[in-house]
Formats: structure tokens, sequence, C-alpha cells
């Protein structure tokens, strides 16, 4: 597959404060591109230093193969993008704010490809109303719209959930599920919410503190049979000392007096309950996450986490 | 770039707020006309004391042409504030409702976009003289009817043929469209700084203010810097109502402010062109 956009140790630095650190992945032709951090990880400055709204302190951007920088912004041809909200010109209507995006693409844009892209959006029927008066919904999509109007190799979404209601959410998701098999188009998909990545992306990329902390498939980095299984119980070292001598030894990741955590296939379950039980553990929680689940969550509680690769 | 300029003025002209200033120069230019046609008479008796003693004035003296340069006098400050509402709001507006960044993930360059935005401002700058010209002078003439013009200054008076005029009219409006294209660099160059349009049009009337007082007080203090600043030459549109016209003046002022006209907006473009875009 070809490289459509791609990041080599991009870095940004405001102050003293680095926001993206050494930063270096690639999207490929195709993909749904998880593009996953806390609120403040660094995902959008690096979507900004991607779209050269941002420069950055050190480290190199390429669209389709070629270094992209503030003299080659003619690559943006390639690229459609929001970033975090929706803003348009309020005072004009849907069709004008299309119609003017379209015109600043440089491509000689068809009528009938402006009614296309709202059709693909569901705003048909509503484009001559004002902007001001559409929802954050219809905004999103409009959104979407001018970002898809010129036929971009890459669709760049930047929170594109923020502020929608949950039927907007799932709107969304379809409209992005949509673009990616039946127009192909390759999206990085930027949020802060791992289920809304992990349901429609085909790679992931989690960042934490501008830093890189796990890239890889989907399928893999949400490996089923990789579950996180945290136990709580009331305070017995007995418990953690007999269970060295048994199979789930091999599964255990973490012990103390009160806590056990396990990562397992989540069909042996059942029988580390069982387990637990008869030797006398006297269980008050016992549930399972998976394992980037339990990563991403460990991450936005701010505890200290390793930086893998699948 | 043409296609750019299209979309900005198209912008421009279908933001109501661009009408008011229209409006606010039409209703300016109305009710001094309205005063004058009510009490008019009296105005130029007062006005005319000390050279009526001197001089038979006969005629009509209260004519168009004399209305018309009332009326300039008035709007002195007013117009550059209105083109500072637009230029000043160019690329600080387009920061404060977010649409910046959205402009900028469009294959535009930065340079581009600031001398569309100025282009921009300086023909808006331009169709709100073109309609001062229509209400303040035609509406003037068509009130008062034309006359020799009495330009009365503080320390001379000067008499204006009939004839010759008009001529003067125009060019006093094409230096007043030099000068406004100085106030739109100012704006556009305070834009560049702020994410929302107030700071850019409070600090260019600002600005403006400042500097005119440094330019009109005459202490010494100021004398050695008067000729410098920009306001100094923004009045020089005056200098065609003086007989004869001192053409190497306005010239001069006319270079200046084209001079600093560049200056703001290459500055402009500079800042621009390094700045990261995080609204």
């Amino acid at each position: 597959m070809a490289i459509i956009a791609e990041t080599k140790e991009l870095t940004k630095s405001f102050g003293n404060t680095i926001a993206v650190d050494k930063l270096s992945f690639s999207i490929e032709e195709g993909d749904i591109y998880g593009f996953l951090g806390e609120n403040g990880a660094g995902k959008s400055t690096t979507i900004r230093m991607l779209l050269g709204l941002i420069y950055p302190t050190s480290g190199t951007a390429y669209i389709k193969g070629q270094l992209f920088n503030n003299s080659k912004r003619h690559l943006l041809q390639h690229v459609g993008a929001i970033i975090e909200r929706p803003d348009m010109y309020g005072y004009l209507s849907g069709w004008d704010n299309l119609r003017m995006f379209a015109a600043m693409s440089f491509k000689n844009i068809p009528k009938s490809r402006l009614e296309e892209v709202l059709e693909i959006v569901g705003l048909t029927g509503r484009e001559k109303d004002k902007v001001k008066a559409y929802s954050q919904g219809m905004k999103q999509r409009l959104g979407i719209a001018i970002a898809l109007v010129h036929s971009p190799d890459l669709l760049i979404l930047d929170e594109p959930t923020n502020g929608l209601a949950p039927q907007g959410i799932v709107e969304m998701r379809n409209l992005i599920l949509h673009l990616s098999r039946d127009h192909g188009k390759t999206i990085l998909l930027s949020s802060h919410l791992l289920h809304e990545i992990e349901q429609i992306a085909s790679k992931i990329l989690i960042i934490h503190r501008g830093k890189k902390m796990v890239e890889g498939p989907a399928e893999q980095l949400l490996d089923p049979n990789e579950t996180l299984v945290e136990v709580q119980m009331e305070p017995d070292d007995n418990i953690a000392r007999m269970i060295k001598a048994t199979q789930w030894h091999g599964s255990l990741t973490g012990s103390g007096p009160a806590h056990l955590t396990f990562k397992m296939h989540p069909g042996k379950i059942p029988g580390l309950n069982k387990w637990l039980v008869e030797n006398g553990a006297k269980v008050i929680d016992l549930h399972s996450k998976h394992s980037l689940e339990a990563y991403f969550l460990s991450l936005t509680n701010d505890s200290a986490t390793p930086h893998r690769t699948v | 770039m043409i296609a750019l300029l299209r979309i900005e003025l198209y912008k421009i002209f279908h933001r109501p707020r661009t009408y008011i200033s229209f409006g606010i120069v039409a209703a300016i230019a109305l009710v001094i006309q309205l005063a004058m046609l009510a009490d008019g008479k009296n105005f130029i008796g007062f006005a005319l004391q000390g050279v009526s003693e001197q001089f038979d004035i006969k005629g009509n003296v209260l004519n168009g042409y004399l209305i018309t340069y009332l009326i300039l006098q008035t709007l002195l400050i007013h117009i550059p504030l209105l083109v500072a509402l637009v230029a000043g709001d160019a690329l600080a507006g387009e920061a404060s409702i977010g649409t910046l960044r959205l402009l900028l993930t469009k294959p535009i360059t930065r340079p581009g976009l600031v001398l569309v935005k100025f282009t921009a401002s300086v023909v808006y700058a331009m169709l709100l003289l073109i309609w001062l010209a229509i209400i303040a002078l035609g509406l003037s003439v068509l009130l008062f009817g034309t006359g020799d013009m009495i330009n009365l200054k503080s320390d001379a008076f000067v008499m204006l043929l009939k004839d010759d005029v008009l001529w003067r009219y125009f060019a006093a409006f094409a230096f007043a469209g030099i000068a406004m294209m100085c106030v739109a660099a100012l704006a556009l160059l305070l834009s560049v700084f702020a994410d929302n349009s107030i700071g850019p049009i409070i600090g260019t009337m600002g600005i403006i203010i400042v500097l005119t007082i440094f330019s009109t007080l005459q202490l010494p203090i100021f004398d050695a810097i008067s000729p410098y600043l920009f306001t100094t030459h923004m009045i020089g549109w005056k200098g065609f109502f003086d007989a004869p016209v001192p053409y190497d003046a306005i010239t001069h002022s006319a270079i200046v402010l084209l001079v600093y006209t560049i200056l703001f907006v290459a500055t402009t473009i500079i800042v621009f062109n390094k700045k990261d875009i995080q609204s």
C-alpha cells in the first residue's frame, strides 16, 4: 500500500513545553488511522503540523511522499480536513460556504460535485439555509463536505464527534465508515475516546504527552486473547503466595495483598474465579477489559506506562 | 488570486455590518446637509464675519462644493475608523470565528492570503469613498447647486472659481484613497497579532488619534517627528483646495503614505508567514 502521509521525528515545543516529541508514523492508502490520546496529548498539534498550520520545531512531514513545508502548500490539494470545531461563515448559506472553500482548492469543481458531497453527508435540502441555523451535527457534516469536495486522497478528521449528541455520534461513525468503504478514502481520525476509535479504525496510534506510546493494526491491539483481569479482594497475603504454584502464575501481571491483575484469554476467567473462591479469597470485584482499553485508561489515569509497538 | 479576491469580496459584501459603514457615512452627510438647509445662511454669515467686512461677497456662497468640504472635514476621523472595521477584521476576525485554520488547510500561500485580504480591504475602502463622493458631493450639488467655493483656513481664505472646483474633488478623493490604503494596511498589520477584531480596530484608531495629535499640536518636540508620521500626510488632500495647488507637497505626502503602506503590508506578510495558527 502506498503511503499517503508520514511524519518523521516530528517535534513541537512551545517555550519549555514539548507538545509533540519526535513523533513518527505513516498512514497508508485505505487506512482509517485512529489517532488516540487524552485531551492535551498533542493530537491537534500534530495534525496542525501535518497541515502546515503550525511549524515543527524539528522533524518532517510528508504528503504523498513529498516533503511538506510552507513552500509546498500545493500538496494540500491532496488533503481535506476539519480541525476541532467545524467553524464556518454563519451569515452565509451552507451552499455558499461549500462553494467558496471548493474554489480555494484551485481545482475545477463542477456544481454536480458540490451536490454529490452534500448528498454523501446528508445535507441535501438544507444547503440554502444559513449556517448559523445549523445544528452542531449539521455543521460537522458540512465540514466534512468541505473537506471532501475537492476529492482529496487523505481526509483528516480531528475530534469529529465533539459536541454531538449520541445519535449524531453514531451517524458520524457511519459516515466515516461509508467514506472509507464506499468512497475509498484514507482517513486520519483523531479522538480522545477509545471506543470511538476502536469501532472503526484499521490502525491505531496512541500518544501521551506528545510521545508515541503504541501503534499497530487495530485487530492486534484489540486482540481478544489479551484481556486484562483485575481482581479486588479483602487483604490476604496468602493468595498471592499460593498462586505462584499454580497455572495462573504465568498470567499474573501484578499483585498485592488486596489486588491481583492478570492478562489472559477471557475463556479462562471463570476458572480463575473458581480457584480464588475455592482457596479462600474474599473477592470484592472481578472485572475484565481488553488490554488496549486498560492501557489507555492507565495513560489517562496518569500512571507509568511502557512504550510498545505491535 | 482573482478567485480568492472574489471570495473575499463576496464575504465582505454579504456581511450585514459592512453596510452599516455605508449607512453611517450617509447619515453624517445627510445630517450636515439638512442642518445647512435649515440654518446654513447663519452659519455662513458667522464663518465669513471677518471676511465680509473687507470683501464684498456675492453669489451662491452656500453651495454644494462648500458643503462637501465641510462634510469631508467632519469625516476625517470616521472614514479611517470605518476602513479599520473591515481591515482590522480581515485576519483577526477569521481567527476569532475559527475559519482561519480552515482557510489555511487549503492550498493557499500565506503571503497570497494577506495580499488578497489587503486588496479586498482596499476595494471596500475605495467603494466607501465613492459612496462618500456620491452622497457628499453629488447630493450636496443637487441640494445646494454649484458656485465659487470659499475655502476658509485659519489664517487665510481661498476663493476657487466654480469651474475650477470639481477636478479638485476628484483629485482629493483619489488622494484619500491612498490615505485609506495606508489605514487598511495598518489595521491588517494589527489584525495579524490578534485573535479577535476588537483589538486591531481600536488599536488602529488609537494609533491614528495619537499620531494625529502629534501631527497637529504645534509643539517643538512634535515638530521634529511630525514630517515622518503618516497621519501628517493623510490630510494632504486639502492641498487640492489651495491656490496654487502645492503639487510637490502633495506628491511627497502620497509617496510617504505609499511607503508606509508597503512597510505595513510587508511586515504583515513576514509576521503571518511565521505565525503558528492555534486559534
